[in-house]
């Protein structure tokens, strides 16, 4: 083994210390030692470094006389939330009221996606049109509204609604009413018929799906394309309709009033919601359209020419050669859009929509308890960006090429 | 031969009859949203020098707004009477970046010292105590100046951890990739809010007793280590893309891992994700309006607090679209350098434009 290392051709009588040397020398110079060493050292630092900061916040809590630890979500949250999706009193403790906050987080977001994704989509397909005017009207957009920031688009909307007329000289909308409350504007009145044909379509739109997986495996197996488009509508529309005229054909509409200084009745859509809605989505759409058109010129001009040659019609052009190839382009970044508009709901903090942060914020000033609080801010924050981007890589999954 | 402008018009505007329809559509629209705006704000306007009186007389905007609050809005809490030493401020920072954006300045034994002395006199402006100018604490910065530094110093900060962390999750030691990865995929989970009260009702408890560190500093901390995260990722990218052939020459020449980093690979990444690291360098400056939470008097915050005047709140339009304008003028500018800057680049590497 000696013999081996010792090749440095020294004389017999100094060979051994010689040796020792070069294998030490060796042993420190090995790539895979001197990273073990770095990283021995980078944890020892580091375990070294959180162990002061631990020391120092269990000192300067314990000189505050902060009490640490999560048994204050147990105690009743002793305040009011304006809008909430499951029903809450100031009674209920901190855990309701977080729920509360994160199930308006869910909501708003989910919104914001929704609209976000419509506005892009358009403005994106308009930037790479033809038409010149329309081409500079989409870009035009896009410049104005990305450059500012996302919380000046929220303000301004929050004050927009806020200096509407008050509800007795409310601007009227056919069906509702635009006042600094809000967006009013008439529903169904409450009966059990409706709730059929809710489900009714959501069980259309399973069915549809359904459908449309069979024809895709009928398709790839026998190589036969069903005119299924019609069964999907009939099931989606049809359906609904058809629960909906079984059940009494429910009619009557609960319709706003104005009795005293507010409306009564209807639906009311409230400031707060709509600006953070508005703002977040129109920032996001700038985005969402940037991503659209670079999913959309991504696709080979040749591909188009050929679709065309084939007498396919600009619409089919669009919905079997652009955007299947786009989605592949645009998913990835879509993703990380959405999650940063669930992330950038949280400004609601500045207008006083309760979702999660707002609530957060409320919880930490009452208890003093801001480790806590922003720690399981940090943790739902982080559970609903990775579930948005697990849910998103699934989708690229499937939209992605798919190489045999 | 037809005449250009006609083989213009009907090749961009009216190639057929729906995208003519479409055409006079939106030429409709333009002119009738153009003529709303030009009457609201030039025709019917009362101008900067106007009165609250003639304000709401007038039908249009009412710019005299602008010119009676733009101090406020400009400066924040600073000393009225010393707001000229936050003007000279903005001013040397203004000289400062546009001498360090234009390539004649670019070299190390230039920019180095113009930037250690911009800072020095920057500060002294601000804070004073020195050559008889009245103290000023950081609490009564804000507005531009408050704004412009919270930009600069996330990127000042933020941009050297980015290079960090990117290589860090590239590294090829698994503990120090693992760290880098929960760092940057943790600061990205989250909102900027949770960072911001992290750093103003957290981190103080982690210093020990009698340890404290301004305000301002741990604010612009926590945004830079917040930008640095998303960088991170663009840099990553830019590196993924450096030729693995150029990390085999390196080993060839037998450099080592800092030389190969520091002389071959990172300049070829980061030239790679220019456009990207601009596009995060312009969301910095807009994500410096987050502070507005925290209740620090960046531009937004101060323009919020203007608008509390009872006299002027209702012409809440045309300061926020002032505050806009302010933002897109930046943004703007910063993004339409980037382009330049690439268009350059591409030159030079390729100057006879063969690719």
């Amino acid at each position: 083994m000696m013999k081996q290392s010792d090749n440095s051709g020294v004389l017999a009588s100094d060979a051994t210390r010689e040796a020792t040397a070069f294998r030490l020398f060796t042993f420190f110079g090995s790539q895979s030692v001197r990273s073990a060493c770095y990283q021995l050292l980078l944890a020892a630092l580091l375990a070294g470094f959180s162990y002061w900061l631990y020391s120092n916040v269990v000192e300067n809590l314990h000189a505050q006389r902060i009490s640490t630890g999560f048994g204050f979500l147990h105690q009743p949250a002793h305040f009011a939330i304006g809008e909430t999706l499951i029903p809450y009193s100031a009674n209920d403790t901190y855990t309701r009221a977080l729920v509360v906050g994160f199930l308006n987080t869910l909501y708003v977001t989910l919104c914001g996606i929704v609209l976000a994704t419509l506005l892009g989509f358009l403005v994106g397909i308009g930037r790479v049109s033809r038409n010149w005017l329309l081409m500079k009207v989409c870009v035009t957009y896009v410049e104005l509204l990305r450059n500012v920031p996302v919380i000046l688009h929220v303000i301004f909307w929050s004050m927009v609604i806020r200096n509407l007329p008050a509800p007795r000289q409310a601007i009227e909308l056919p069906g509702g009413f635009l006042t600094n409350r809000g967006l009013t504007f008439s529903v169904p009145a409450a009966h059990s018929g409706w709730q059929w044909t809710l489900l009714a379509l959501l069980a259309g739109c399973v069915l549809s799906l359904l459908v449309s997986l069979l024809a895709r495996y009928w398709r790839e197996r026998r190589s036969k394309v069903l005119p299924t488009g019609r069964i999907r509508l009939a099931l989606i529309i049809g359906l609904p309709l058809m629960v909906w005229w079984l059940s009494g054909a429910p009619h009557a509409l609960n319709t706003p009033e104005l009795r005293g200084f507010n409306f009564r009745g209807g639906f009311t859509i409230s400031p707060e919601f709509t600006a953070l809605l508005l703002g977040i989505s129109l920032y996001s759409s700038a985005y969402i359209a940037e991503i659209v058109r670079a999913g959309i010129q991504s696709v080979p001009k040749g591909q188009l020419e050929a679709a065309r040659a084939l007498s396919f019609s600009s619409w089919h052009v669009m919905r079997y050669v652009v955007i299947p190839q786009a989605m592949r382009v645009m998913v990835p970044p879509l993703a990380s859009k959405y999650v940063s508009l669930a992330k950038n709901s949280s400004i609601a903090v500045v207008i006083g929509y309760p979702e999660l942060a707002n609530i957060s914020n409320t919880m930490m000033s009452q208890t003093g308890q801001a480790l806590e609080a922003i720690a399981i801010m940090m943790v739902v924050y982080l559970v609903i960006s990775g579930t948005t981007s697990l849910l998103m890589n699934l989708f690229n999954r499937y939209v992605a090429i798919k190489e045999r | 031969m037809q005449n250009p402008v006609v083989f213009w018009l009907r090749q961009h505007l009216f190639s057929s009859v729906a995208q003519s329809v479409l055409t006079l559509l939106l030429l409709t629209v333009l002119a009738l949203v153009g003529a709303t705006i030009l009457r609201w704000g030039v025709i019917d306007a009362v101008g900067f020098n106007g009165t609250a009186e003639q304000c709401r007389a007038a039908a249009g905007a009412c710019w005299a707004v602008i010119g009676e609050k733009y101090r406020p809005i400009l400066f924040g809490l600073y000393p009225y009477d010393e707001q000229w030493r936050a003007a000279l401020a903005v001013l040397v920072w203004f000289v400062t970046v546009g001498l360090s954006l234009s390539p004649m300045c670019w070299h190390s034994r230039l920019l180095w010292p113009l930037w250690i002395v911009s800072l020095v006199v920057m500060s002294v402006l601000m804070s004073g105590g020195l050559f008889g100018l009245p103290p000023v604490s950081s609490a009564d910065w804000g507005g531009l100046p408050l704004t412009l530094l919270l930009f600069s110093g996330t990127v000042i900060i933020g941009m050297p951890v980015s290079v960090a962390l990117a290589l860090g999750r590239r590294s090829p030691l698994p503990f120090l990739r693992g760290l880098s990865v929960v760092f940057i995929e943790g600061l990205r989970g989250v909102p900027l809010i949770t960072i911001l009260f992290v750093a103003v009702n957290v981190f103080p408890l982690f210093l020990p007793a009698g340890m404290e560190v301004n305000k301002l500093l741990r604010v612009i901390i926590g945004i830079a280590l917040f930008f640095a995260c998303y960088q991170a990722e663009v840099i990553r990218g830019g590196l993924q893309a450096v030729p693995r052939g150029q990390y085999e020459a390196a080993a060839v020449l037998n450099l080592g891992y800092w030389h190969t980093t520091t002389k071959i690979v990172l300049p070829q990444a980061l030239r790679i994700c220019l456009p990207a690291v601009t596009n995060h360098i312009i969301a910095a400056m807009k994500n410096s309006s987050f502070v507005i939470i925290i209740g620090l008097f960046d531009v937004l915050t101060a323009t919020t607090a203007v608008m509390q005047d009872p006299v002027w709140r209702r012409y809440y339009i045309e300061t926020y679209v002032f505050i806009a304008g302010l933002y897109l003028l930046f943004g703007f500018s910063l993004s339409r350098y980037a382009v330049w800057i690439e268009g350059r680049i591409d030159e030079r590497r390729n100057p006879e434009g063969v690719s």
